[in-house]
């Protein structure tokens, strides 16, 4: 490690190598890893908070529930694990807007999101996220009324936080299985909003 | 410590992403690195999640960065595996080189040497007996604290003034848990922060949460 760029190893080779020293002393066995992997490219992901969402905009004994109690009601709907010991839910509403981030890793609700994209990893919404909020979500082509009030929430510990966005206008004859199909993984993290069908 | 990990409001990192879509994993060795790591952090390294979280933060900035975050993750987990005496350091780099065909020895395997560690429970939340010392709406600032080791402090809320805005389930305290001197449960307490005392006078209007532990929070007089 820390070689000059020009000297280092991809990742691709040095993933490689540290796989077979441990496949080699039974360490790890290869069939475990492909499980884990195929878990979060298959299994768990944003359409797991996307139910989450469908079913809070369609019941308001759940929406209630999911406010006070988010991970119960989570749990209710069969998704808990790693990266889920304790759930908030954030409802969006007209006059506030919720964003979330983790300015320290790149701490993320696994269980109903799945793994964290690309852009909430970056460094550039790691760091620009809780100084310049409003601009950094323009960047990435959400712009917040102004005089709309804007609350940051950086994951520091174990509390894991999922956005619950506004319903859409236009939506009142859909049912739960057709308004999961609209709502969108960045509109749960709080970087943009649910569109109309 | 103050270290790479810790980003919360620096400069230079370029405009945010637009958001596209892409799968959890982009090239398939990310997946590989995922899955070595999640199973090296307790069950080959006998370590746990805060020290791989202090893994992380103890990378050189070009080993966080380079390779991006499934390349400090396999970073971190070479140096999770190496603290616990399962790898020689150079060992991955060694493998890979001979693995492209270079005449390069191999250093010998360590003696194990992991932390005599076992947690109490599963997870990171646990019951403390003595009350919360805040309550919501309390007014409270954050220490002036500057630690070598693990901190969940983030730099950039250091020394500021803000409001509990929830109490949260007690949580092991990653400072002493990440090096295996204990679990030391703590209340967290999510803490809201106006943007202009983070950010000075002309800052964006916003307000700010973070979850602090409370040993980082002392009242505001």
């Amino acid at each position: 490690m820390s070689a000059a760029p020009a000297d280092r190893l991809s990742p691709v080779l040095r993933t490689e190598a540290l796989e077979q020293l441990l496949v080699e002393r039974e360490l790890i066995d290869p069939a475990v890893m492909d499980t884990f992997i195929k878990t979060y490219e298959q299994d768990v992901g944003p359409l797991n908070g996307a139910k989450v969402v469908a079913r809070a905009w369609t019941d308001p004994e759940y929406r209630a529930w999911l406010l006070r109690d988010g991970t119960a009601a989570i749990r209710d709907m069969g998704f808990g694990g790693p990266q889920g010991e304790h759930m908030v839910v954030l409802e969006q509403t007209d006059e506030v807007h919720h964003v979330v981030v983790c300015t320290l890793c790149s701490c993320y609700p696994w269980p109903v999101l799945g793994l964290p994209p690309s852009w909430y990893k970056d460094p550039a919404y790691r760091a620009g996220m809780v100084r310049t909020p409003r601009r950094v979500l323009r960047e990435m082509g959400l712009d917040v009324p102004e005089g709309k009030n804007i609350q940051v929430w950086d994951s520091s510990s174990e509390v894991r936080y999922l956005v619950l966005p506004r319903r859409p206008a236009g939506t009142e004859d859909l049912d739960a299985e057709a308004l999961a199909a609209l709502v969108t993984r960045d509109a749960m993290v709080g970087v943009a909003e649910v569109a109309a069908p | 410590m103050d270290s790479i990990a810790d980003m919360g409001g620096t400069h230079g990192w370029g405009p945010a992403q637009v958001p596209t879509d892409e799968p959890p994993f982009a090239e398939p060795w990310e997946g590989r690195s995922f899955a070595i790591t999640v199973l090296t952090m307790g069950r080959i390294s006998g370590r746990n999640l805060d020290a791989f979280r202090h893994a992380l933060g103890r990378l050189h900035p070009v080993d966080y960065l380079v390779d991006g975050y499934y390349g400090r993750w396999l970073n971190a987990a070479e140096l999770m595996l190496t603290d616990s005496g399962i790898l020689a350091p150079g060992a991955v780099d060694a493998r890979a080189r001979r693995n492209l065909g270079e005449d390069v020895t191999e250093p010998p395997f360590p003696e194990p040497d992991r932390p005599d560690y076992k947690p109490t429970a599963g997870g990171s939340l646990r019951e403390v007996d003595r009350d919360p010392a805040f309550a919501v709406g309390d007014g409270v600032r954050t220490k002036d604290l500057h630690p070598e080791g693990p901190t969940k402090l983030p730099g950039y809320v250091r020394r500021r003034s803000g409001t509990v805005t929830a109490i949260r389930p007690p949580h092991v305290l990653p400072d002493t848990h990440a090096v295996f001197e204990g679990e030391n449960p703590q209340h967290v307490y999510t803490v809201g922060f106006a943007s202009t005392e983070l950010w000075g006078p002309d800052a964006e209007p916003f307000t700010l949460h973070v979850d602090l532990f409370e040993s980082y929070l002392e009242a505001d007089q």
